[in-house]
């Protein structure tokens, strides 16, 4: 008679989970997010700078010179990176689904993030999306970072903003001399989607026990010099469109770099 | 003896655990016989009578917008097919006046792209512009999801809805889609014609209208939905004082080019186009008879030959205002469902 106990029980089990809550409304990413013990996580630490210099907001102390000699000071930065891949040794790729991470420099907690469940091994490289891969960008409400309430979202011509940067400088010729740069945009002619790849300097081991981290330093500066040097007297607006895809072009190369791993 | 204690033991476990199923039915999407199968899919967002409930107060509560004044039915009022009714374009709040004409609400789940210029790609995301534009609600969502969470009803509403009683944009605007996407307008006289179904018969004038309809004006106007969702240009302006389509993708061929309005329901949402300039049906004739102007991005469609525009007689006119009555969905307009609650 024990088996049919045990049947019952399994029986109420399945029906109450079955019917508890529902929980297709709950973040996708969440579930990457959240820290399970037993799998290991990886670190990731953003350091915003400029050029060799930290980066920091609003500060008259901090004001930096852009490759066409501008002074600027900065006053909000921040950026999307998703669609996470690992590559091994052997050059298998491993894909680090829902990853979708937004900094911002003004929230110090957003610059030490983690996500869990990753496949242990030995990886020689990373790739990622700087911003939000077409697919999500034209989904339907989310929720997370990617609330359009984080400020990071268009509501007239919906979609992310990938890469905000907004300061002021004596050269802009716009309101206040405001600098406002608002990269994005997902859809040809003015797709700013970029692809940030680097090989690591030395092999990052992820296993159990170990807390494997990948330190990237992030320029701003990369925004305003490379295929186009930026004159802010003459662009110092951008909110998606032709001028946005220059920016993207800029940075593409030099926003990011991995400054070191751990192990 | 022991064995059936065990199964009654089951029977009991099972019916508890079904009465903690909270009071929700879903609710099944009316698609009509004569549409194509919709775009939005309701998987990413079940249905249900709760949800389409929380979805209408939403979208008659005025705690959405800045001052607490107007809600999303001020300018999106059903007896108007939730068009904004003798207005040019849209008020907001402290009297803002808007640039563009509110359009309808039905039938949004058949389409991919929002708004006269299409900037918005999906109806979750459609109520955001006019939540947050300072001339329109003037709101942001952390103020409306603050206020929400705080206001008597809405947790336990969302509770019942999504099985907590989180509230976030995501719920809220999930929410606000099943009510606008259950608007669905498919029962006026044409319908019934066109489904042969009992009270479909057409007047000699208005089968007559209905076929200079399909000679002149079907290629933009496409049935069943009486758009095919492309931006044109008419013939307004010859100069562009409002870009369009061009603000979205940056093309210069997309100047003065806007959404192809849905026609259904036409003779309850005056003032007509982006800027609401025609307030009868019959200036948007004459304009389309003898009102052309040439801007660069004219349709070809409007340019045969020699002539500008769409050549229609006075006969022609009348016959296809006539056609276009028949397009008024008056179980639409009067359904209680959509109407807010008491």
């Amino acid at each position: 008679m024990k088996w049919i106990m045990i049947v019952t029980v399994l029986v109420t089990m399945i029906t109450n989970a079955a019917w508890a809550k529902p929980s297709h409304f709950d973040p996708p990413h969440k579930a990457t997010l959240s820290s399970r013990a037993s799998a290991p996580a990886l670190t990731f630490r953003f350091r915003n700078i400029v050029d060799d210099r930290p980066l920091v907001l609003f500060d008259s102390m901090h004001v930096y010179t852009n490759a066409n000699g501008d002074p600027y000071i900065i006053t909000t930065f921040k950026y999307y990176i998703s669609n996470i891949r690992l590559i091994r040794k052997n050059g298998d790729t491993v894909y680090l689904p829902e990853s979708y991470l937004l900094v911002n420099a003004a929230d110090s907690e957003s610059l030490v993030q983690r996500l869990s469940d990753i496949p242990p091994g030995r990886y020689k490289a990373v790739t990622f999306i700087i911003g939000i891969d077409s697919l999500r960008n034209f989904s339907g409400a989310q929720t997370g970072c990617l609330d359009p309430a984080r400020g990071m979202f268009w509501t007239w011509n919906t979609g992310y903003i990938f890469v905000k940067m907004e300061g002021r400088s004596e050269r802009s010729t716009a309101k206040q001399n405001r600098l406002v740069f608002h990269i994005g945009g997902a859809k040809t002619p003015t797709n700013t989607i970029r692809t940030f790849t680097q090989v690591f300097p030395h092999t990052l081991k992820v296993k159990k026990g170990h807390q494997p981290q990948i330190d990237l330093a992030v320029n701003a500066a990369a925004l305003f010099r490379g295929k186009t040097q930026v004159d802010f007297s003459t662009l110092n607006f951008t909110m998606g469109g032709p001028n946005s895809v220059l920016i993207a072009d800029n940075y593409a190369d030099g926003l990011f770099r991995v400054a070191d791993v751990k192990k | 003896m022991i064995r059936t204690i065990a199964i009654l033991a089951t029977a009991v476990l099972v019916g508890i655990s079904f009465i903690d199923v909270p009071p929700v039915h879903s609710l099944q999407f009316p698609q009509p016989a004569n549409f194509p199968p919709p775009v939005y899919d309701y998987r990413e967002n079940p249905l249900t009578d709760a949800g389409f409930r929380l979805g209408r107060q939403l979208f008659y509560d005025p705690l959405l917008s800045k001052d607490s004044t107007i809600s999303c039915g001020n300018c999106h009022q059903y007896f108007a097919a939730f068009a904004n009714l003798d207005h040019e374009v849209s008020h907001g709040v402290d009297g803002c006046l808007g640039t563009r004409n509110a359009p309808p609400l039905f039938n949004l789940c058949w389409q991919r792209e929002f708004m006269w210029d299409g900037g918005v790609k999906h109806i979750e995301l459609s109520p955001l512009n006019a939540l947050t534009n300072p001339c329109e609600m003037a709101s942001s969502l952390d103020t409306i999801v603050a206020r929400l969470r705080s206001a008597p009803g809405y947790p336990e509403q969302f509770d019942t809805v999504f099985g907590s009683p989180e509230i976030n944009s995501q719920r809220v605007l999930k929410a606000l889609a099943q009510f606008t996407g259950m608007l669905v307008s498919a029962n006026s006289r044409y319908d019934r014609h066109v489904r042969s179904e009992p009270g479909g018969l057409f007047s000699a004038e208005e089968e007559k209208g209905y076929s200079v309809f399909k000679a002149d004006c079907a290629t933009c106007h496409r049935e069943p939905l009486f758009t095919d969702l492309s931006y044109r240009d008419n013939g307004l302006d010859s100069i562009y004082s409002d870009p369009g389509r061009d603000t979205i993708t940056y093309l210069a061929a997309d100047k003065g080019r806007f959404r192809v309005p849905s026609l259904r329901n036409i003779a309850l949402t005056s003032p007509y186009m982006h800027d609401g300039r025609f307030s009868t049906l019959d200036e948007v004739l004459e304009h389309y008879n003898s009102g052309m102007r040439h801007g660069p991005n004219l349709d070809t469609i409007l340019q045969r030959g020699n002539r500008l525009g769409i050549a229609l007689d006075r006969d022609a006119r009348k016959a296809l205002i006539a056609f276009l009555q028949t397009l008024t969905d008056s179980l639409f307009i009067t359904d209680k469902r959509f109407q807010p609650s008491e």
